[in-house]
């Protein structure tokens, strides 16, 4: 589905119109191509507080290819890295407005802020606690005031996690994060394995995608296998010629299943452990919506939203740790919630309910996952141009698209690199979170 | 050294269609094409070469002389996997599966895909014979004066195409009308063979409500079930229809008791165990052997679908087994009277004497073990995409089961039949 406003916006002579009217001039956001460099210019790295992390984020962007400055010279910046770790008096925060104010007017197009912070929850008394929490209000206004597609985004690292950063930093400055923005995520101390080739972070694994015949799931299904995994794609057997068609142009597998079915969950790990020796990664993608106002709502659109987008995640997760070696170490489990689930949606009680669920069940999860090496995230999607969202009424869907930060739609793609990141071994300290991908989204805000 | 067996490792088929149903803009290449792409993805073979595809279909355009591996090219199979065309009308595809299997069980191969497919809705269409003639001679012609000549003698009735029919061309018979001829003699009635469609119905429905076929078959089309598939089917409902094949009071064949016209295709990945073991691939069944028989229908000495009666013994003898030891029987449903006769002449201890020539009859087996997910009856039968379905059907039967044996058997046109053994993974 194209997006005629944004492309409107952007030609020669319309743009220039709208730009005189004042309307929001939506952004072409930068995307992760392979081979694409971390970031399209140099980055400005500097601190707030000691700014303890300075020299090893240095390091990391310059081991990536990016050139490192520590003063704004007037050009042109494609990332500011803000190392707030250090801050722990209001006082210290001074030096974001110093240090960060100006170099955002230097921002290039699709320019990315990462803000580092300690987690709240770990300071010393509430003065580092009051410091701590403002980067969350922070990191979240200056998304508000990036213009030209630019995101800010907050890293909570726990002291100790510093060596489980990189990924978590790689993916918010690059453009595979293009449609995330406004979001806090927390960093734990964890054990990484062996650097992978950032480039194909996913070489030599085998990855579930369940709903992978068409939107989301494939696009899941393509970057994947893009970084380098063997992709089991599974969807219900109704689908299955666009399964197939998915499975072999990424030289995956087609596994035709309804994930609700009774043995559905056996069926599954059997087959991952059968065919490929363990699964490394799971993404529970499969969902439906049937929705109606709750006073009108029958029985089979209540279950069967329950039954595919909660109840069947549940299940397969269950039988996946149950069944001996179909989990490999270091397993990565991925979650699709929704903004729904966070902010509630009118008419979607059933799919709101699932989706919160979700939630829940990735936080309760991570714990009893953490002695294996393994991780359990979800992602929830904002507005995203699918078939779904295509077949929205016109007005509705042009709201959708533009309350949110970059005043556009998400592509499948953004869904399928942050559940990318999320899946890499190399995310280890990522886990039990919830990452909003929608453009900051005002719902549920 | 012992030759190795060729393991089944898995099949995929598309859902089979009716005759000018969802399928009639459906080509044979297209068909084929979908059938090995649902193998591709199943087992993971996108861009992989495979040692050989063989398959057919039976009603084929001349321009598809290739078809197999225009098919292959088309598919997400390497581009470098050899391919050839089968024919062997109805036993196409099981005598397609038979070739790649002896070539593996000769150490010749390491995996292959044997399949089948077809069409009535999109059949080939001649020209007239004269016209045909006229063409020939017009092209043979030296000068333009001669060349007007020999297109002159086209006349308007010339233009009438022929269509193929379902008919001998010895015998100018119906496959039908041949069938009601072998169902009299051995005196099939009705009422058995109304219940074996019924039966056949019923099985396949509950197969595909078990799931049975989730990793058997691929949507095509929109299509998920056999368009031909009455879960409802009924004796009583099967009691009202009329005779189609044969005449007068003797003539029981109906249109439900016959496979109509069908359209679709399928695809069985064969391998050696070493070959799966390497890809992570379970293995079905093996290919345990194949034998096929002809008759002399021309003459009136058999019955023109009696064939296997002919083969299925000389099987069992080659391999020191009755026809008791057996834990399925896959008896293609050309005509519910079809399978009845097959198991009446096995029965009969003058036919298994004087045709046979064995001391004592082959005897009746039980029929709770026949075409127990139903046959071509419910599924419907594109000729050459029989084959690979039951292959694909009967293994996936004996890995379920863990153990035992199942026996195919497959008549075909021209007084042929292919039949061949199937033993379960140890
Ligand atoms: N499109 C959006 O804007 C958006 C927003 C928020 C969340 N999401 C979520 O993202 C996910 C993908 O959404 P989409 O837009 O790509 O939807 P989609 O309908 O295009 O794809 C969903 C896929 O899941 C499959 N599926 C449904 N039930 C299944 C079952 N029982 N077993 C196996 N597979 C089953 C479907 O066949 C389909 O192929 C869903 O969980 C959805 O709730 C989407």
């Amino acid at each position: 589905m194209s997006d005629w406003y944004r492309d409107m916006t952007n030609s020669a002579v319309l743009g220039g119109l709208t730009r005189r009217l004042g309307l929001p001039r939506p952004a072409v956001l930068r995307r992760h191509t392979p081979g694409d460099p971390l970031l399209t210019g140099p980055a400005l790295v500097v601190a707030a507080g000691t700014g303890p992390l300075v020299a090893a984020v240095s390091d990391l962007l310059r081991a990536d290819g990016a050139e490192v400055r520590f003063e704004a010279d007037g050009e042109r910046l494609a990332a500011v890295v803000l190392d707030a770790t250090g801050a722990e008096t209001p006082a210290e925060l001074e030096e974001v407005r110093t240090a960060l104010g100006p170099a955002l007017r230097r921002l290039a197009p699709s320019g990315r802020v990462v803000i580092l912070g300690r987690p709240p929850v770990e300071a010393d008394g509430p003065t580092a606690a009051a410091t701590r929490q403002a980067l969350v209000g922070i990191a979240r206004s200056v998304a508000k005031e990036a213009r030209g597609g630019a995101t800010a985004n907050l890293i909570q690292v726990s002291d100790g996690a510093e060596d489980a950063l990189a990924s978590t930093l790689r993916f918010f400055l690059s453009g595979r994060s293009a449609y995330v923005s406004g979001q806090v995520v927390r960093v734990s101390p964890a054990e990484v394995p062996d650097a992978a080739d950032p480039t194909t972070p996913h070489a030599g694994r085998v990855a579930v995608v369940t709903g992978a015949a068409r939107g989301i799931g494939a696009s899941i299904a393509e970057t994947l296998a893009r970084d380098g995994a063997t992709v089991i794609c599974v969807d219900i057997p109704a689908q299955g010629q666009a399964l197939s068609t998915v499975a072999n142009r990424i030289g995956g597998t087609a596994l035709q299943l309804d994930i609700t079915a009774a043995d559905a969950p056996a069926r599954l790990a059997e087959h991952v452990v059968e065919r490929h020796g363990g699964a490394d990664v799971i993404v529970h993608n499969a969902g439906i919506t049937r929705d109606k106002l709750l006073a009108n709502m029958d029985e089979a659109r209540w279950a069967s939203v329950i039954a595919v987008n909660l109840e069947a995640q549940l299940r397969i997760n269950a039988a996946l740790l149950e069944t001996a070696g179909a989990l490999k170490e270091n397993a990565r489990i991925v979650c699709v919630s929704s903004m729904s689930g966070i902010a509630g949606n009118r008419g979607q009680v059933n799919y709101a309910a699932s989706k919160a669920g979700v939630i829940g069940l990735v936080e309760a999860t991570a714990p009893l996952l953490r002695e294996r090496g393994a991780t359990i995230n979800a992602v929830a999607p904002g507005f995203i141009e699918t078939e779904m969202t295509a077949a929205m009424p016109f007005g509705t869907r042009e709201v959708g698209r533009r309350i949110n930060s970059l005043s556009q739609g998400g592509l499948p793609v953004d869904v399928a690199e942050t559940i990318g990141w999320l899946a890499q071994t190399a995310s280890a300290g990522v886990t039990g979170q919830t990452v909003r991908v929608c453009g900051q989204s005002l719902l549920g805000a | 050294m012992a030759p190795r067996r060729a393991a089944v490792v898995g099949g995929n088929r598309i859902p089979f269609a009716r005759s000018n149903g969802p399928y009639a803009h459906a080509a044979n290449q297209d068909m084929l094409t979908a059938a090995l792409d649902g193998l591709v993805s199943r087992f993971g073979l996108a861009g992989e070469r495979l040692g050989e595809v063989a398959a057919g279909a039976v009603l084929k355009h001349s321009r598809d002389f290739n078809l197999t591996r225009e098919a292959v090219l088309g598919s997400a199979l390497a581009p470098s996997t050899p391919a050839y065309d089968v024919q062997q009308a109805c036993g196409t595809g099981l005598e397609a599966a038979i070739l790649v299997a002896n070539k593996i069980a000769l150490g010749q191969l390491d995996s292959g895909i044997a399949g089948g497919v077809d069409t009535t809705s999109d059949a080939p269409i001649a020209v007239n014979e004269r016209l045909r003639q006229a063409l020939l001679a017009a092209n043979r012609a030296k000068s333009t004066g001669a060349r007007l000549a020999a297109l002159a003698r086209i006349r308007p009735n010339h233009l009438v195409p022929e269509i193929p029919r379902n008919s001998e061309p010895r015998t100018g018979m119906s496959m039908g009308d041949h069938a009601a001829a072998t169902a009299l003699r051995w005196q099939v009635t009705r009422e058995d063979q109304d219940a074996l469609t019924v039966t056949s119905h019923h099985r396949l429905a509950a197969a595909y409500d078990r799931g049975f076929f989730d990793d058997l078959l691929t949507p095509y089309l929109g299509l998920n079930r056999d368009q031909n598939l009455r879960p409802d089917s009924s004796l009583e409902k099967l009691a009202t229809l009329k005779p189609v094949f044969g005449r007068g009071e003797g003539a029981t064949m109906t249109a439900a008791n016959s496979t109509p016209l069908t359209d679709g295709a399928s695809a069985v990945l064969l391998a050696s165990d070493e070959w799966a073991a390497d890809h992570g691939l379970p293995v079905l069944a093996h290919f345990v052997d194949a034998e096929t028989a002809a008759v002399d229908y021309v003459h009136g000495e058999e019955g023109l679908l009696m064939a296997p009666a002919y083969a299925v013994p000389r099987l069992l003898a080659r391999n020191g087994l009755t026809l008791q030891d057996f834990d399925f029987y896959e008896i293609h449903e050309a005509f519910a009277s079809q399978v009845l006769s097959t198991l009446a002449a096995w029965e009969s201890p003058e036919f298994c004497k004087e045709k046979l020539g064995l001391d004592a009859p082959l005897g009746s087996i039980d029929r709770a073990k026949l075409n127990v997910n139903g046959s071509s009856l419910a599924a419907g039968h594109p000729f050459a995409a029989t084959g690979g379905r039951i292959v694909a059907t009967l293994a996936k039967l004996l890995a379920e089961r863990g153990s035992g044996r199942g026996l195919i058997s497959i008549c075909a046109a021209g007084g042929q039949g292919v039949v061949a053994i199937l033993e379960a993974a140890k």
